[in-house]
């Protein structure tokens, strides 16, 4: 059965318009779904195959990363969540320092789930995967009763070939570095929970998600080799921060004033009491340089798709003579004064008052 | 944003606090009476700016701290075993009750929903006729308004199953029981803007008078409070205790007559219990009789409140400015905001959490 048959063919998967149990049981209904759904959208000669797996053939340094995606609502603004988890895998892979390659992804269907939604999450993800120049190259899909899941769930595996000279790792971070920002930050977990029902904001903010690797590929291009680089996503750029810290053995010391957070984003998160360096953000990029490439990393970002709005927003202090640092972030407040920034406890939730 | 960000321009900040490093020529002890200003001290790192011989001492002013956790059992209660869909603010999910909170009850199968409004309550109550709904209202006298507005709007729509089980409290009684309290050190109050923008100023009057000290009803944002100490500073220096207005944009002396008319329709002032304080005379509010139907503790027979095991917390010395949150012996050791053990720890507005996660970046005796 060849992929360009199908794309003629005018029979809605199954006939059915809602996805049913034996959709996932591996008969004929299922491959036809495989078919209609998901060759269609993703095409390459791998999916075509219908084997079991893909054989690939990889030389020199590979980048491996696997997430799963379980956002609610599925579609909001600027994405879904098929975009997501596209974009998700690939700045996973960019923070390696990798240029994403290839992936595999395993869709959980719930019992229920409109087709056209289906093809629709398919299609935005298929598209998002060419943009960033990453084919599909194996999947599975499954369906659980209805009830059991929040429509669809897709988990990714991500590969990529790693682009930088040395592996990016919070060790070589070194008192001295600068911290750099691609852009806002809280868009991305903004736009997803105003999209949820019950928060009676009215404002519109599209969600970041995006592929960084145009950012990264500008980076390589200037000759500029980060020491670290991580996307800021649950915990926000707050939690990343204080990861690197840790990890890194180094104090962070970082300007409130410098960090860029859009006006709507600013205000929704006054009037729901959250607080924008904990939301999360999905086509941002934090990236640790010497002292030395700061200035033209920044001048590669602000040229490249995404990274417009890139900045300085702080530094790693020098610690005093034979010491290490403590693993801290500090965040001056722009007023006069300083704290600590700490890890994200449990989940955002908007305040009482 | 107006109205926020001329309020955090560094600038007048600095002025600020330079006119009251020149206005304190002694020791002082201040309480702010709202979490919002504990969060906002720490939160902009203002403990830096002030005098040394200024003391903040942090109130009890956070609804979800002062929540007894004998409420939040009836709550997880009511979702687990009557199986009403329960709608309430963020933070109340994530409070002890005495065997577990609302966030595993969820786990656990009840249907917890969050909402930042009353008003959403009432939507998700009507969008879903069929089920039972309680609206878990807690908060001062600033979100009482919102919640007596829902229990008319359901006594209108007749709607069958909606009912609130209702946790406010008011601040007023909680600053007389610290001023009664033997071991009370505080001179100054900067009192709750937010809750005076309701209830205003006149039950200030009588406990400044009769406990000679200052109260400045204070904003939110760095400059306001810097300027609030600095009223109180000016006022304890001159040796005068008033009651002064220092968020004039948004509170009148007398209040919001509309929204304390709402409150009074459907509320009466009673007894309340508080955490850390145990009952408070007049310090909280009931349905009154005429609104029974909509009081959820009457609707699912679930009046009395269980008992609160004790766990090694001492909110109760926190609450009323007699401990400072981290020379607790549990702060940070067994207590963080991973694992509360007690409310201040749960909600970004308790002292606790506020200095967990904003703690100082130099440990000394001076704290914000």
């Amino acid at each position: 059965m060849s992929a360009k048959l199908e794309l003629d063919c005018p029979v809605p998967a199954g006939s059915y318009e809602r996805i049913v149990l034996a959709h996932g049981a591996g008969g004929r209904l299922a491959e036809r779904l495989v078919d209609e759904v998901f060759r269609r959208a993703f095409g390459g000669p791998e999916l075509a195959n219908g084997h079991d797996g893909a054989s690939l053939v990889f030389e020199g340094p590979t980048a491996l990363t696997t997430d799963g995606f379980t956002v609610r609502p599925l579609f909001f603004p600027g994405g879904d969540i098929g975009s997501l988890a596209i974009h998700g895998t690939v700045n996973d892979l960019v923070s390696c320092g990798a240029e994403p390659t290839h992936f595999t992804a395993s869709f959980i269907l719930e019992e229920g789930l409109l087709v056209t939604e289906l093809e629709r999450i398919a299609r935005s993800m298929a598209a998002a995967a060419r943009e960033a120049g990453l084919v599909l190259v194996a999947g599975d899909t499954k369906v659980v009763e209805r009830g059991k899941g929040d429509g669809v769930y897709i988990a990714v595996t991500g590969l990529g070939r790693v682009r930088t000279r040395e592996p990016l790792r919070p060790s070589r971070i070194t008192p001295g570095d600068r911290v750099l920002l691609s852009g806002p930050v809280g868009d991305h977990g903004l736009a997803v929970v105003l999209a949820r029902e019950a928060l009676s904001v009215e404002a519109v903010i599209e969600s970041d998600s995006a592929s960084t690797w145009p950012l990264l590929a500008a980076l390589l291009e200037a000759g500029v080799e980060p020491h670290c680089m991580r996307d800021p996503t649950r915990g926000g750029l707050a939690t990343v921060l204080v990861e690197l810290a840790e990890q890194a053995g180094v104090d962070l010391r970082v300007s409130e004033r410098a960090i860029p957070v859009r006006p709507a984003v600013a205000d929704a998160c006054e009037l729901l009491g959250l607080d924008p360096l904990y939301v999360a953000c999905e086509g941002r990029l934090v990236i640790v340089v010497p002292e030395a490439q700061a200035q033209p990393a920044l001048a590669a970002l602000r040229a490249a798709p995404g990274g417009a709005e890139a900045c300085l927003i702080g530094e790693v202090s020098h610690t005093t003579e034979g010491r290490s640092g403590r693993g801290r972030v500090l965040l001056d407040s722009g007023v006069g004064g300083a704290r600590v920034l700490d890890r994200l406890a449990g989940e955002p939730i908007p305040r009482i008052c | 944003m107006r109205y926020v960000d001329e309020f955090r321009a560094p600038e007048r900040i600095e002025r600020a606090a330079a006119a009251l490093r020149r206005a304190v020529t002694r020791p002082w002890v201040i309480m702010e009476i709202c979490g919002g200003q504990t969060h906002a001290f720490a939160r902009w790192g203002l403990g830096e700016l002030l005098p040394a011989g200024l003391e903040l001492v942090h109130g009890p002013g956070c609804p979800v701290c002062v929540t007894p956790e004998g409420i939040v059992e009836i709550a997880r209660r009511i979702a687990l075993e009557d199986g009403a869909v329960l709608a309430t603010y963020g933070d109340m999910l994530r409070v002890p009750g005495t065997s577990g909170d609302l966030l595993a009850a969820r786990a656990s199968g009840a249907d917890v929903r969050v909402v930042t409004s009353p008003l959403d309550a009432l939507a998700l109550a009507r969008s879903m006729p069929e089920r039972e709904l309680v609206f878990f209202g807690v908060g001062f006298e600033t979100t009482a308004p919102a919640t007596a507005s829902v229990v008319a709007l359901a006594e209108r729509l007749a709607l069958p199953r909606f009912s609130v089980l209702a946790a406010h409290v008011r601040v007023p009684p909680a600053i007389e029981a610290i001023l009664g309290d033997d071991e009370v050190r505080v001179q100054g109050f900067l009192a709750a803007g937010h809750v005076c923008t309701i209830e205003g100023t006149g039950e200030y009057h009588p406990i400044a008078a009769k406990h000679r000290v200052p109260l400045v009803v204070t904003g939110f944002e760095p400059l306001d409070l810097l300027e609030g100490l600095l009223r109180a500073v000016r006022q304890l220096e001159a040796g005068r205790h008033e009651v002064e207005i220092q968020y004039g944009r948004a509170v009148r002396a007398e209040g919001n007559p509309e929204a304390r008319r709402a409150v009074d329709e459907v509320f009466e002032v009673v007894d309340a219990p508080w955490r850390g304080f145990g009952t408070v005379a007049r310090g909280g509010l009931a349905l009154r009789p005429a609104y029974e139907r909509y009081d959820a503790r009457v609707r699912f027979a679930r009046r009395s409140l269980p008992i609160a095991e004790p766990n090694g917390c001492r909110a109760a010395e926190v609450l009323r400015g007699t401990l400072k949150p981290d020379r607790c012996p549990e702060f940070g050791v067994r207590c963080t905001p991973d694992a509360p053990l007690g409310a201040p720890m749960v909600s970004t507005e308790g002292a606790c959490s506020a200095y967990h996660r904003f703690r100082p970046p130099v440990a000394s005796g001076a704290q914000p």
